[in-house]
């Protein structure tokens, strides 16, 4: 199994994919996944995050063949 | 109390009469109130030709859903519904439409705005603007 990664908006652009995955480990939390799916790029600021689409912070514990999304802040309506 | 999105051009006052013509029986509510937020044509000085709304899909979906839900329970109401456009929009178009049936106006108002404000601070979409000076992202400041 892995872990399925999202990435929206202008975070998408800043590492040029939408999508990556990455294989399972113990332990995982949500930004050690950025730092490895951004290859070290830094978090932008105010960076939101996701897991199974549910807003998380990024110490929240990632699990097998979850899928975890980052986006800036939302500007809908 | 279904959150809908579209990917074309909506009629905020049809949906609303379709929508409670489908589904609210008529003499069990006396309070209808609704939001319906447009494209402006200017953003911070500057003329914007149109602009695409990105989101989320699955999570979008769940989120609008839930909070149809939420607000059904933190309010009197006979009903809700949401609609949301993404992908492009022309200046003058309906972005988005929100509505809540009571029984009295108080809690029609009340969900109504509680709505629009929950979607607004995290609903997972996002705005990009054309303007004569290229595309930029918009951030959620106003």
């Amino acid at each position: 199994m892995s872990i399925n990664i999202q990435f929206f908006a202008s975070l998408r652009e800043l590492l040029g994919k939408q999508q990556t995955s990455l294989d399972y480990s113990d332990g995982l939390d949500v930004a050690a996944v950025w730092q490895q799916a951004s290859n070290g790029a830094p978090m932008p600021d105010n960076t939101l995050c996701a897991i199974n689409m549910e807003y998380v912070k990024p110490d929240a514990t990632v699990n097998d063949g979850d899928e975890v999304a980052f986006f800036p802040p939302v500007t809908g309506g | 109390m279904p959150a809908i999105l579209l990917d074309k051009k909506f009629n905020p006052w049809d949906e609303i009469q379709r929508y409670q013509d489908e589904h609210l029986q008529s003499g069990h509510f006396g309070a209808t109130a609704s939001f319906v937020g447009t494209m402006r044509d200017f953003n911070i000085n500057e003329s914007v030709s149109h602009m695409t709304l990105e989101h989320y899909p699955a999570m979008t979906q769940h989120f609008l859903d839930n909070l149809c839900d939420r607000c059904s329970e933190k309010f009197e109401l006979n009903d809700t519904l949401i609609v949301h456009r993404f992908g492009e929009i022309m200046p003058g178009e309906p972005i988005v439409l929100t509505v809540a049936w009571s029984a009295h106006r108080a809690q029609a108002f009340d969900a109504c705005r509680y709505l629009m404000e929950e979607l607004k601070a995290r609903a997972p979409f996002w705005k990009k603007e054309v303007t004569d000076e290229g595309e930029r992202w918009v951030h959620n400041d106003q």
